[in-house]
């Protein structure tokens, strides 16, 4: 019953969505291309009239940037040791939370908090507690502080030596550390909500038959949970790869815009944050060129992913 | 008669082990989630005690865990040095009417996607969620390109409208809409009733619940946003709260007045935990079906 009124009453309410879908996203997809395709474009040039040469100078630029090779490192480090760690935490939370009932709900609330932060905000309060004040060297070479910061104070509780983990002359493994921290303490929320959502709809006769059976629990956990659990752990893996591949703003929380520790800048910049920088500098061919990298390996780990997940997962 | 009494000997200790194991692993499982409750609460313990110290007491060397002098002043010192009120006014003008379009646009699209028939209404909504791949970052190179070109810097419109239409929204609206039954829409139609009205009065109540967490997450999204307001308004009179709060307590030296900002902090962080007491449900819903952070 496809008739003419039907027809243009969709158009008309579909017209605001349209428009500035065309304006902000539908355009930005096509002139993204182009500006990549572009040697060393530069649109404040581009509206003074000049014209730019075709080529893939921009992404060959881009690759050989020892700046980008350090963020694509640093991203790809953080995405490797990120997803795996708050994947595993958060599948054996869930399977804890789901065994007992007493404090079920409260405590799930609890694993929730992270989510609804603002992360810059907390990334703030994680550089408190790792941050040294007044770190320098005393009079027989020894270096001491006024405040080591809580972490620290933890550390040397239990005797061990103290760790300059974000300040001035700390190590890039330690920067690593701390960021690793942050962002698994934050994915955890959402990894938790999804899993245990999956764990509450698997059928009880499966564990009922294991129980009959006598199955040992890890054989239980191993052959029931976790195949019946592979859609909604496929499902967390790839969004914590692709939400890692973004990292941004957890790095600005901790240590600032300048995304490094004093006196090393940049350090600890990612994709996006190249992307931002070459925009901020006006070198919108390098920015775009960028991005469509970004996208690249987006795509690339989703389908990796998408295959992995044919063989693996249980519907 | 021997060999019977021994079997329920042994079956009495098999099932006093397996008590044993039972209770141990109850222990274990409460053991595990609390050491990472208290993992996961810290940070704001820590947050809300270091808001309350003297900067004297913060520099102790052995931190203390409740503060010796409790001082509120630092939230109002905070407050002013940050120019929070004015960070908040902005924000809430953009969350507000950034929430309230994006509704209205989303209702229509998704009552266009659901109910009526067009032609290449199913490749277009496909198109529409094959964008929902593509990392934002690619939009924002060409977006700040034109609404310079626009004139529209250092204005609210340039944080409102760029990001009205979402397509997960529209998306997740849909889904919703498709299973009212069509025979309501058919009746209301025999019945005179127009569309509109018949969104308003069946549609929307009916769907609530979406409504309410797309309400959520983007007034949170608002809160929350960094990037796009950083390059675009990033002036006293349309700076936002995230971007305000960053920078604000680093002084000259480059040292930070720790118990003030995190004071800063705390109060940024408090309207959130507001919404996330008393709309739970609706955060946790939304949520786990988008995997998108605000």
């Amino acid at each position: 019953m496809v008739d003419s009124k039907q027809q243009w009453k969709a158009w008309l309410y579909l017209a605001p969505a349209i428009v500035l879908l065309l304006i902000f996203t539908v355009w930005p997809i096509i002139n993204t291309v182009r500006m990549s395709l572009l040697e060393n474009y530069k649109s404040l040039e581009a509206v003074r009239g000049a014209t730019f040469q075709f080529g893939f100078g921009n992404f060959q630029k881009v690759l050989e940037y020892k700046r980008f090779v350090q963020c694509l490192k640093t991203t790809t480090l953080l995405c490797v040791l990120t997803v795996p760690i708050s994947t595993i935490l958060a599948l054996l939370i869930a399977v804890a939370l789901n065994s007992i009932k007493f404090l079920q709900k409260g405590l799930q609330t609890i694993f929730f908090l992270p989510y609804v932060t603002n992360s810059i905000a907390i990334g703030m309060v994680f550089a408190a507690m790792f941050n040294i004040v007044g770190l320098r060297n005393g009079l027989n070479g020894e270096t001491i502080a006024d405040t080591w910061g809580i972490i620290n104070n933890v550390i040397m509780f239990f005797g061990a030596e103290p760790i300059n983990w974000i300040n001035y002359g700390s190590s890039y493994a330690a920067n690593i550390a701390v960021m690793t921290v942050y962002i698994v303490w934050n994915a955890l929320p959402f990894k938790i909500l999804i899993l245990l959502g999956g764990l509450q709809s698997i059928n009880k006769q499966y564990y009922e038959a294991a129980r009959v059976d006598g199955t040992p629990r890890r054989r239980v956990f191993s052959k029931i949970t976790v195949p019946l659990l592979s859609p909604m752990l496929a499902y967390v893996v790839i969004t914590g790869f692709i939400g890692g591949f973004k990292e941004y703003t957890s790095i600005v929380g901790v240590f600032g815009d300048t995304m490094g520790p004093a006196g090393d800048k940049g350090r600890l910049n990612t994709m996006v944050g190249f992307i931002y920088d070459a925009l901020e500098s006006n070198n919108q061919g390098r920015a775009s060129a960028g991005a469509l990298i970004l996208f690249g390996i987006i795509l690339v780990v989703t389908l990796i992913n998408g295959y992995v997940s044919k063989k693996k997962v249980h519907y | 008669m021997a060999n019977r009494i021994m079997q329920e000997h042994d079956m009495r200790i098999v099932s006093a082990r397996q008590r044993i194991i039972k209770g141990g692993v109850k222990f274990f499982t409460y053991a595990f989630l609390i050491f990472i409750a208290i993992v996961v609460l810290f940070p704001f313990y820590w947050m809300v005690i270091s808001s309350l110290k003297t900067i004297e007491e913060y520099r102790l060397n052995i931190p203390t865990f409740f503060p010796k002098k409790i001082m509120f002043s630092n939230y109002l010192r905070a407050f002013t040095t940050a120019n929070l009120g004015r960070l908040f006014v902005n924000t809430m003008i953009v969350g507000v009417a950034s929430t309230l379009l994006s509704l209205v646009i989303t209702v229509l699209s998704a009552f266009a996607f659901a109910r009526l028939e067009f032609k290449g209404r199913d490749m277009m909504f496909a198109l529409l969620l094959a964008t929902m791949m593509i990392p934002g970052e690619l939009f924002t190179i060409t977006n700040y390109a034109t609404v310079t070109q626009l004139g529209w810097m250092n204005t609210y419109k340039v944080l409102i409208i760029p990001f009205l239409v979402s397509v997960f929204y529209i998306y997740l609206l849909r889904q919703n809409f498709l299973q009212i039954p069509n025979e309501l829409y058919l009746a209301a139609k025999v019945d005179g009733t127009s569309d509109i009205k018949y969104l308003w009065r069946v549609m929307v109540p009916l769907s609530l619940p979406t409504l309410i967490s797309i309400t959520i997450l983007k007034m949170m999204g608002a809160w929350n946003s960094y990037i796009w307001p950083r390059l675009v308004a990033n002036d006293e009179a349309h700076r936002l709260i995230t971007n305000g709060l960053r920078n604000a307590f680093t002084q000259a030296s480059g040292d930070v007045d720790y118990p003030l900002q995190m004071a800063a902090v705390a109060i940024v962080s408090i309207p959130l935990f507001l919404v996330f007491i008393f709309l739970r449900k609706y955060i946790m819903a939304g949520v786990s079906r988008s995997g998108i952070k605000g």
